[in-house]
């Protein structure tokens, strides 16, 4: 039986999916013009969501319901970023949404489920926590990217992310059987004593490739990333935003319970397969990304690229390189939410700002706009002394220190050949002259404006002053 | 004498059919959605026959967890095929090409 112990320990997830079911009921009676109630009231619920993480951080780990649910300092870390990344989501898609006639309550319930799916992820102490977190979070990014009904990109992007993504799920499933029957438990803690002695040393290999590929899958890293760019680019930029932010923080947090709380015995057979991934991952993300032309498109190959940096920190497979890896999940989220937040602000009805040729000019039209953008793709680039250099600098740091300076090498000369796309997008924005007739110009909606600047500003001042943040990531995995 | 490596290679081969079918078949989405069903039903014959053998019964608590999570996601899917159809008026795979690159 639980016990009232268990219930506090996982009061975050509990108190979220009651707001959750109260914003439903609510949706459900409300006029629509009284919609922009909702729209705050999830907000609200959100920060009240991290206050909840934050203020009932356990100094020590603690486990709820048996080892089925943990809570320590990774889990609170990624809980809290999380969440703050699905507030700032919520603010910047809501001009978009009123303008394309998607400012339904559907998008604030899924998404609120979809975050509760990672936040039980990353608090997973047991292979079902991890597969019920996954799916809870999918399943409910399958139905966002589908969100306008009306549209065949969107139904498009749903369905080839839905198939892939279940295809990856079943992969993760087959590894899991795999290393059940190797090891006979289920509990990850268990699991990773089990790992040591097991007389099936090969059959927990055959599984451990499997988590890989779905690991890999869900992570983004090439060869497993077909899924990403039609995804990002066929489903509304709202919900494009949240793929790109939240759910990194996710596959980070799934890895490391899988790969390093489970079996971090293994950890000198799966190092190898990651740097592959790593490298596989830096190479098409930064090559395919030059030849784009559409803006979401580029930014979905960058993303593949940042996923092969962080798997640089995860190869490292010990406190400095997680330390590494988790710093670098959160300056993606941060960065991605900001660089899709300055598309969602630029696009109105009928424009949705999503070619590169659309920002021509924009320094002409909103010299403040330009100035941001810029900051996000210096960040994204990792152009000193932004967030994304410090983000970029340590893992690079955590594989040469896991003697693998080739890696290395390979990090910084990809780093440099993702310079051009990025910079190209500045250019476009300071020396191309504007379309005639063309209305760029900033989301009138004083929220949007005031909330996207402190997110921009954020990535310079974070840049300047990483300390603290690090200081909190690497407490987060003592020695 | 039916033993657990017979299951197993059972569960193998009904997950290589599901797999292999997700990639040969380039005509019909409801098919893809038959092969992921199966390809989930592999994994539940493993864990069942894990569990079984290994006298742990934890794998067969899973495997309603896993059958429940199925039934959902088969729903998602379904939903997404009628929106496909009413969007595109096909649910042929080879016509499901408009984004590129």
């Amino acid at each position: 039986m639980p016990n009232i112990n268990d219930i506090l320990i996982m009061l975050p997830e509990l108190y979220l999916v009651v707001a959750a079911c109260l914003l439903l009921l609510l949706d459900a009676f409300m006029k629509p013009e009284q919609r922009h109630w909702l729209h705050w009231l999830s907000v609200g619920a959100l920060l009240m969501a991290i206050y909840l993480v934050v203020a009932g951080q356990p100094a020590q780990p603690v486990v709820a319901f048996g080892g089925m649910f943990v809570r320590d300092g990774v889990s609170e870390i990624l809980k809290a970023f999380a969440l703050l990344s699905t507030a700032l989501v919520f603010v910047y898609a809501k001009p978009y949404l009123i303008d394309r006639k998607l400012f339904v309550g559907e998008f604030y319930t899924l998404m609120i489920f979809a975050v509760i799916g990672v936040m039980l992820l990353v608090s997973a102490g047991s292979l079902v926590t991890v597969y019920l977190g996954l799916e809870l979070l999918t399943l409910s990014s399958y139905a966002l990217v589908a969100l306008n009904r009306d549209s065949q990109l969107s139904s498009e992007a749903a369905i080839k992310y839905f198939v892939l993504g279940a295809l990856a799920s079943g992969m993760l499933l087959y590894g899991m059987s795999m290393v059940y029957g190797a090891t006979a438990t289920l509990d990850l803690a268990n699991l990773h004593t089990a790992a040591a002695h097991t007389g099936a040393p090969k059959l927990l290999l055959f599984g451990l490739i499997f988590m890989i590929v779905g690991i890999g899958f869900k992570l983004g890293a090439a060869p497993f990333h077909m899924w990403i760019p039609d995804v990002y680019q066929g489903s509304p930029t709202a919900v494009t935003i949240f793929i790109g932010s939240a759910p990194k923080l996710a596959a980070f947090g799934m890895a490391y319970r899988l790969l390093e709380s489970g079996l971090g015995d293994l950890s000198h057979h799966w190092q190898q397969m990651l740097a592959v991934l790593a490298v596989l991952s830096l190479a098409i993300g930064n090559l395919v990304a030059i030849v784009q032309t559409n803006l979401k498109r580029l930014l979905a190959y960058s993303t593949i690229s940042h996923m092969g940096y962080l798997l640089l920190g995860l190869v490292n497979a010990g406190p400095e390189g997680y330390a590494s890896a988790l710093f670098y999940a959160i300056s993606y989220a941060l960065m991605s939410t900001a660089a899709f937040g300055v598309i969602l602000a630029l696009a109105r009805a009928g424009f949705e700002c999503e070619e590169i040729d659309d920002l021509k000019g924009l320094n002409q039209r909103s010299p403040w706009m330009a100035f941001l953008m810029m900051l996000v793709m210096f960040s994204l680039a990792g152009v000193p002394p932004m967030f994304g250099f410090f983000a970029k600098l340590l893992v690079l740091q955590a594989a040469i220190h896991a003697g693998m300076m080739w890696l290395a090498i390979v990090g910084a000369v990809f780093a440099i050949i993702g310079l051009y796309y990025y910079l190209r997008v500045v250019k476009v924005m300071y020396f191309d002259k504007p379309v005639e007739g063309s209305e760029l110009k900033m989301q009138a909606d004083p929220s949007v404006r005031v909330v996207l600047s402190l997110n921009a500003i954020s990535l310079l001042v974070l840049g300047l002053s990483w300390g603290p943040l690090l200081g909190w990531c690497k407490s987060v995995f003592p020695g | 004498m039916i033993t657990l490596s017979h299951f197993i290679v059972l569960g193998a081969v009904l997950f290589c059919i599901a797999v292999a079918s997700l990639f040969i078949n380039r005509k019909n989405v409801i098919v893809l959605l038959m092969s992921i069903e199966l390809m989930l039903l592999a994994v539940n014959i493993n864990f069942v026959a894990f569990s079984r053998f290994l006298g742990d019964v934890a794998g067969q608590v899973f495997v309603f967890f896993i059958l429940t999570v199925a039934a959902a996601e088969t729903a998602i899917g379904l939903a997404i095929l009628v929106l496909l159809f009413r969007n595109r008026s096909t649910i042929n795979i080879a016509q499901i090409d408009s984004m590129k690159g």
